[in-house]
């Protein structure tokens, strides 16, 4: 039996704490959507997403019902475009990304992700055709998201790519800039990109996967900064515990939404992505929950650490709920989409270079992140290429989503709306690293990669 | 650990006055839902009930259940929710 106390503490999250399920993403493979002929491809890809989606929606709102559960988000996630088209005879990829648009909108989803590619060794004549499609594919649509994987631990980093990405941020910033270039928080470049993750910008089905998939993304930094509010000046290890508890409680909520999602769907449960996801809601805050643990201000001396542990102690917690765990699973810290993020980096105490440095003990790296509009191409991929290399140099993922916005500079203020949030404009070191960038080549894989 | 058994928690929570154990218990009862267990207290006048029920052949996603109680609550003033038992199940217990 239940006790009281269980169901208002479940009540309070929900209720106070912001609790809610993130994202349900249904993956699906669109790898026999192939054709030689574009119309007859984005005819197969609109069909299929639109066959095995249509009732995502309505299932995802009768779950949220039934339980109680907020479910904020529901998406889908393709096979990666240069995947699907490399057989088309077309250099452009723009109408593929269009179809994905269309096919969103029929099944009511908010995203659609997998206008990507995979080049972390090296481009195909398809991978290329899609990067250079990116800038208008994401000014002519308004539900899709690109992602490209530029490295991996096995492979190394692939600096032509690392090169060409900047150029590519930069022209989607053009091509947005009457929307504060908007089209650069749907872009997102990966190294040790995985291929079952449920969140935007980055989902995509990767070719591992099966035809069909349920993956779910959890949230919750409300509800664990409320945990550790109750332990107050308590040492670290009880903090520890303290969490561990709380992501054990949100995971739980988690794997119940994905099986009854998969059981109603017919869709196999992929996995839980046990990653803390913030808002820019006040109370679902992620900078927050770090100044819980003590510091006057995210990003401030302390909050690598901080930030390591909880990061470590939601996996443990986590890990216990539900068997499969995947995804990008570890704390979000997006800038513009967290409400203590904002406030750090707007008074100055967190900047670019310690954003950096927490990208090391979490999840997914430079993400949301505002900058100078005149900042050039070849900065932006020095940026991304110290992001892959912390990735690929410490086996795992990490991701930059940077917003170089045409005509603001720092001081500004950029607003997208909704999840995606607002920002300040954050100052990028000025000194150039166009001659390193312009080398190009392969940074081979790091000796600790060779493990048979 | 999900039971067989179609049974919810329904949640009452704010600012106590006359009538509410009685509002909840008649729309329950119109509606063919069976109350197993109540429980009830007042703290600092903020008045807090948890109605374990069985839903019987009622489910609560194709039923205008919510929509009700969330009628009912406004009527009464205060707050009331409805969740399957599975959620807290699965939440509180290995």
């Amino acid at each position: 039996m239940i006790t009281d106390f269980e169901i208002l503490e479940t009540m309070k999250m929900f209720n106070e704490q912001h609790l809610d399920i993130r994202t349900i993403t249904m993956g699906i493979s669109l790898m026999d959507c192939a054709a030689s002929s574009v119309d007859e491809c984005c005819d197969k890809i609109y069909d299929k997403i639109v066959r095995y989606a249509h009732d995502l929606v309505a299932t995802g709102e009768a779950i949220s019902k039934k339980y109680g559960v907020p479910i904020i988000n529901k998406r889908i996630s393709v096979t990666p475009i240069a995947i699907v088209a490399a057989a088309c005879n077309t250099s452009d990829y723009t109408p593929f990304a269009k179809t994905l648009d269309r096919a969103a909108k029929a099944c009511g989803v908010n995203f659609v992700g997998g206008f990507s590619a995979l080049v972390q060794k090296g481009y195909t004549n398809s991978d290329m055709k899609l990067i250079n499609s990116i800038p208008e594919a994401l000014a002519s649509t308004d539900f899709v998201c690109s992602s490209i994987n530029l490295a991996s631990t096995r492979t190394g980093i692939n600096m032509d790519a690392v090169g060409d990405m900047g150029r590519i941020i930069k022209k989607t910033a053009e091509l947005t800039a009457d929307r504060d270039a908007l089209g650069c928080a749907k872009l997102v470049v990966f190294a040790n990109a995985p291929e079952d993750n449920p969140f935007m910008a980055g989902a995509f089905l990767g070719p591992g996967e099966p035809e069909c998939v349920i993956n779910v993304g959890i949230s919750g930094p409300g509800v664990v900064k409320h945990a550790i509010e109750s332990v107050k000046g308590a040492d670290l290890g009880t903090v520890a515990e303290t969490i561990k508890k709380a992501a054990f409680k949100i995971t739980r909520v988690g794997e119940l939404v994905a099986r009854e999602a998969s059981e109603r769907l017919h869709v196999p449960f992929g996995i839980i992505d046990l990653s803390l996801a913030p808002t820019p809601e006040v109370g679902d805050s992620v900078a927050r929950l770090l100044e819980e643990f003590g510091l006057e201000t995210c990003g401030t001396w302390g909050t690598t650490a901080a930030l390591a542990m909880l990061n470590d102690a939601v996996k443990k917690g986590g890990i216990m709920a539900s068997s499969y765990v995947g995804g990008l699973s570890g704390a979000f810290i997006p800038v513009s989409e967290d409400e203590g993020m904002i406030a750090a980096a707007a008074s100055g105490s967190l900047k670019l270079e310690k954003l950096e440095a927490m990208t090391c003990v979490c999840s997914v790296g430079l993400d949301m992140i505002a900058i100078p509009g005149d900042t050039s191409a070849e900065t932006i991929s020095g940026i991304i290429a110290d992001e892959m290399a912390l990735g690929t140099f410490n086996n795992k993922t990490t991701a930059v989503r940077v917003i170089p916005v045409p005509g603001k500079g720092v001081g500004d203020k950029v607003e997208f709306g909704g999840l995606l949030g607002y920002a300040p404009i954050m100052e990028v070191n000025k000194a150039s690293c166009a001659d390193f960038i312009n080398r190009g080549g392969r940074i081979p894989a790091p000796i600790h990669s060779m493990r048979n | 650990m999900e039971s067989d058994k179609n049974t919810a928690v329904i949640s009452v929570i704010g600012k106590d006055r006359v009538g509410i154990i009685a509002g909840v218990s008649a729309l329950l009862s119109e509606n063919n839902i069976n109350i197993n267990d109540i429980s009830q207290t007042i703290l600092d006048d903020i008045f807090t009930m948890i109605m374990l029920v069985d839903l019987k052949d009622n489910d609560i996603e194709n039923s205008d259940i919510v929509e009700k109680l969330n009628a009912l609550g406004d009527e009464l003033g205060v707050t009331i929710t409805i969740q399957h038992t599975d959620l807290f199940n699965r939440m509180h217990r290995i």
